[in-house]
C-alpha cells in the first residue's frame, strides 16, 4: 500500500462555484449551480438531498464521467492537485480507479454479468499496473479479503448473479479499494439492500476509510444514515448546496428550512409514523428562469427578500454554512 | 458444469430434434401433394394421351394411396435413400451433395463478409452517436432493407462486369476453361487450396465475390442494426458505468465489457440471418447461375418433383437444427448464466 499522508488542511477533493448544464431535447436543465464542497483526507462527508438535487452529478463530475449531454459552465475541481476539469482523458483514466474511485447503488447491475467477479477486480489491478500475470489471482484474493468476503479463493470464480447483492456491494468495494485510491464516492451505496446488510455494508465503508485514511463522500438520501457514518454533512437542493456542516450541528441545529424538513421527514426508530412531515411540493423544474432561491416555491418562510437578493453562503456558526436569506 | 454433461446435454438437444423433424417429413409430405399440378401429366409431356398419363402415374407410384406412398417414402428414407428427381433424373441425394456446399460456400462467404462489415460499423455508430459514421451506418441499413437481391445482383454484374469489366462473367462456380478440383469438401475454394492449385482458388473465388456482396448486402441491414442498438444499450448499462469509474481504458470497456455483453442479441440476429439467407439464395444464384441448392429447389417446386422437394426440405431442416444448436452452444460460451437446458 502506498503511504499516506497525515490529514492536512489543504483538502483533497475541492468543489469551486461547480455549475453543470444538461442540454437536453426539452431545454438547457441547470442541474447545478454554484456548488462549492471540500472534503479532507480522513474525513467521511456525506451529500444529502432527495432524488435529482445533484448530488450523483457532482460526484460523476469531479469524477470526469459526467454524461456527454452534461457540461459545466463554470467552476473548478481540484482532487489531490489534479485540475479535473482541465485533465486530458488519458490522465483522468489514470486517476480513476488509483486516486479516486466510486461505487454505486444497485451492485448486482453495476457489474459486469457475463465476467467473474475475480477477473473484473483482475482488470483494475491490472490496469493500475498494481499487479502482473503471476500474481494477479493472489493480489484479487487480498482485495476481497479486505472487504470481508468468506472464501475469497472460492469466490474469484463467481458471477455477479451467483451473489447476493450485499456480497456485489462488497465486490464493488473490493474494486473500488484494490489500487488504494485517496479518495472513495459512495453513490447510495445501500439502496436495495436489506436493512442489516446495509449497516453492515457501511460499517465496512467506515472501517475502511479510518483504516485507509481516506477521504470518503457518501451520497445518500438518508439523512438519519449520513448523521450516523459522516463527519460532515452537505445538504443540496435542487442543484444548490444549501446547508453544510459538522453532522452535530446539521443534526442538533439545522437552520436551512429544508434541512429542518428533511429532518421531520425521516422515520427514526422511536417516533410513529404520524411524526413524519413529508415536503409540500416537488423539485422546480430546472430548466428556464429560476428564482436566487431555488427553494422559495416550496418554503413557509418565504418573503420578498428571498426573490430579490442573490443567495450567499452565511457561516451561521463557525465552519457551519447556510445559503438562506431567512435561516432558522 | 464439466465437459461430460455438456457433451451428454448437446446430444439430448440433437435427441429433441429428432420430433421436430419426423413432424417436418410428414408436412412436407402432405404440402407437396396438396400442391396444385399433377406431375404425371406434366412429365408425360405436351403430346401425352390419357393412356400414357397413366403409366407415367404408374411408373412415378402416384396412383397409391397417400399412406401407401408416405410407407414407401419413409421407409426408403430410413436407409438414406431420398429417391430420385424426375426432372433431373439424378438421386435427389447426389443431387443435395453436389448442390448444398456450392449453396453453403455462398452463404458462409456473404455471412463473413456481412459480419465483418455490419459489426465494425455497429460499433462504431453506438460509439458515436449522430456521427458521420453513425449516419453512414443509418444509410446503409436503409439500402439494405429496401434494395431487392436481384436487382442488387443484377447491378453489381451491370458495374463491375460489363462496365468495368473487373468481375469474371456471372456463370456459375467457375469459369470453364478451368477444372473443378477434386471434391473434398465440396467448397470449390477450399478444395483447391487442399490441392495446391491457387490459380483454380483465385477463379473460384472470384466468382464467388459478387454473389457473396449481393447476398451480404442483403443481410447486413439487420445485423448492423441490431450491433448498434445493442451497443447503445449496452454502453449505457450501470456496469460500463463502473467499468469506466474504475479507469479501465476505453478500448478494454469497448471490447471486453460492452462487446461481449451486446453479443447475445446479435448472435440471435446472425442465427435468423443464416437461415434467411439460405431461404433467399434463390434469387441470388438466379442472377449469378449459381447451381446451388435454391435453383434447385424452385425448379422441383415448379414441376412438382416431389422427392427433390421433401429432399430440399429435409436438408434444410437439419441444417437448421444444426445451426440452432451451434447458437445456443455459442450462447453458453458467452453468457454463464444461459443453461444448455432450456
Amino acid at each position: 500500500m502506498k503511504e499516506k499522508r497525515m490529514p492536512d488542511a489543504f483538502p483533497l477533493l475541492d468543489i469551486k462555484n461547480l455549475s453543470v448544464e444538461f442540454r437536453t431535447r426539452s431545454g438547457v436543465v441547470k442541474a447545478l449551480e454554484n456548488v462549492s464542497l471540500e472534503v479532507l483526507r480522513g474525513e467521511i462527508v456525506g451529500i444529502v438531498g432527495e432524488s435529482g438535487s445533484g448530488k450523483s452529478v457532482s460526484a460523476l463530475t469531479a469524477m470526469g464521467i459526467l454524461d456527454p449531454a452534461g457540461h459545466v459552465t463554470a467552476g473548478s475541481i481540484s482532487l489531490g492537485g489534479l485540475d479535473v476539469l482541465g485533465a486530458s482523458e488519458a490522465v483522468l483514466q489514470t486517476m480513476r480507479g488509483q486516486q479516486a474511485s466510486m461505487i454505486f447503488q444497485s451492485p448486482r447491475t453495476s457489474l459486469n454479468p457475463i465476467r467473474t467477479v475475480g477477473k473484473q477486480i483482475g482488470d483494475v489491478l491490472h490496469r493500475h499496473n498494481m499487479a502482473n500475470r503471476q500474481n494477479l489471482r493472489e493480489m484479487v484474493i487480498k482485495a476481497l479479503k479486505t472487504v470481508r468476503i468468506p472464501d475469497p479463493d472460492r469466490r474469484f470464480d463467481a458471477y455477479p448473479f451467483e451473489m447476493s447483492g450485499g456480497m456485489c456491494q462488497r465486490i464493488m468495494i473490493a474494486m473500488a479499494l484494490a489500487c488504494s485510491p485517496e479518495l472513495l464516492i459512495a453513490d447510495e451505496p445501500t439502496t436495495g439492500l436489506d436493512v442489516t446488510t446495509q449497516a453492515a455494508i457501511m460499517d465496512l465503508i467506515r472501517d475502511l476509510s479510518r483504516e485507509r485514511n481516506m477521504a470518503t463522500v457518501l451520497i445518500t438520501h438518508d439523512l438519519a444514515m449520513a448523521a450516523d457514518y459522516c463527519d460532515r454533512i452537505i445538504v443540496m437542493h435542487a442543484g444548490h448546496v444549501v446547508e453544510s456542516g459538522t453532522s452535530r450541528d446539521l443534526f442538533l441545529s439545522p437552520r436551512h428550512p429544508y434541512t429542518a424538513k428533511l429532518m421531520k421527514a425521516t422515520p427514526n426508530g422511536g417516533g410513529s409514523l404520524d411524526d413524519i412531515a413529508s415536503i409540500p411540493g416537488g423539485l422546480p423544474d430546472l430548466r428556464g428562469e429560476l428564482p436566487p432561491c431555488r427553494f422559495s416555491g416550496r418554503c413557509e418562510r418565504h418573503e420578498a427578500i428571498c426573490d430579490s437578493s442573490a443567495l450567499i453562503a452565511k457561516e451561521v456558526s463557525p465552519d457551519h454554512f447556510v445559503n438562506c436569506q431567512r435561516p432558522l | 458444469m464439466n465437459r461430460n454433461d455438456k457433451l451428454r446435454i448437446i446430444f439430448g438437444r440433437l435427441m429433441q430434434a429428432i420430433p421436430s423433424i419426423i413432424g417436418i417429413i410428414i408436412v412436407t409430405f402432405i404440402l407437396t401433394r396438396a400442391l396444385p399440378g399433377d406431375p404425371a401429366v406434366y412429365f408425360a409431356g405436351p403430346a401425352a394421351t390419357e393412356k400414357s398419363i397413366q403409366e407415367v402415374r404408374v411408373s412415378l407410384g402416384l396412383d397409391k394411396g397417400w399412406l401407401e406412398q408416405f410407407w414407401i417414402y419413409a421407409t426408403s428414407l430410413a436407409t438414406g435413400d431420398l429417391g430420385v428427381s424426375v426432372s433431373t433424373g439424378l438421386s435427389v441425394k447426389e443431387e443435395l451433395i453436389r448442390r448444398l456446399p456450392a449453396s453453403l460456400e455462398l452463404t458462409f462467404l456473404a455471412l463473413i463478409f456481412s459480419v465483418g462489415v455490419a459489426l465494425p460499423l455497429g460499433i462504431a455508430a453506438a460509439t458515436r452517436p449522430n456521427s458521420w459514421v453513425d449516419q453512414l451506418c443509418r444509410l446503409v441499413v436503409t439500402a439494405g432493407v429496401s434494395l431487392p437481391v436481384f436487382f442488387t445482383g443484377l447491378f453489381m454484374v451491370y458495374l463491375f462486369y460489363y462496365i468495368l469489366g473487373i468481375a469474371p462473367a456471372p456463370l456459375g462456380r467457375l469459369d470453364i476453361i478451368y477444372l473443378s478440383p477434386p471434391t473434398v469438401t465440396g467448397f470449390y475454394t477450399i478444395d483447391a487450396l487442399l490441392d495446391g492449385d491457387f490459380e483454380t482458388f483465385g477463379a473460384a473465388f472470384r466468382q464467388l465475390i459478387l454473389p457473396a456482396i449481393t447476398l451480404g448486402i442483403f443481410t447486413l441491414a439487420p445485423l448492423a442494426r441490431m450491433t448498434r442498438g445493442a451497443m447503445l444499450q449496452v454502453l449505457s448499462s450501470d456496469f460500463i458505468r463502473t467499468a469506466r469509474a474504475s479507469g479501465l481504458k476505453r478500448s478494454t470497456v469497448l471490447y471486453s465489457y460492452a462487446f461481449r455483453n451486446a453479443l447475445l442479441p446479435i448472435l440471435t440476429t446472425l442465427g435468423m440471418v443464416f437461415s434467411f439467407m439460405l431461404g433467399s439464395n434463390v434469387l441470388v444464384e438466379k442472377v449469378f447461375a449459381w447451381p446451388g441448392i435454391g435453383s434447385f429447389a424452385i425448379e422441383a417446386l415448379i414441376v412438382s418433383d416431389y422427392a427433390a422437394v421433401q429432399g430440399f426440405v429435409l436438408a434444410m431442416a437439419i441444417l437448421y437444427v444444426l445451426l440452432n444448436l451451434t447458437i445456443d452452444i455459442v450462447y453458453t460460451l458467452v453468457d454463464p448464466r444461459v443453461g444448455l437446458e432450456s
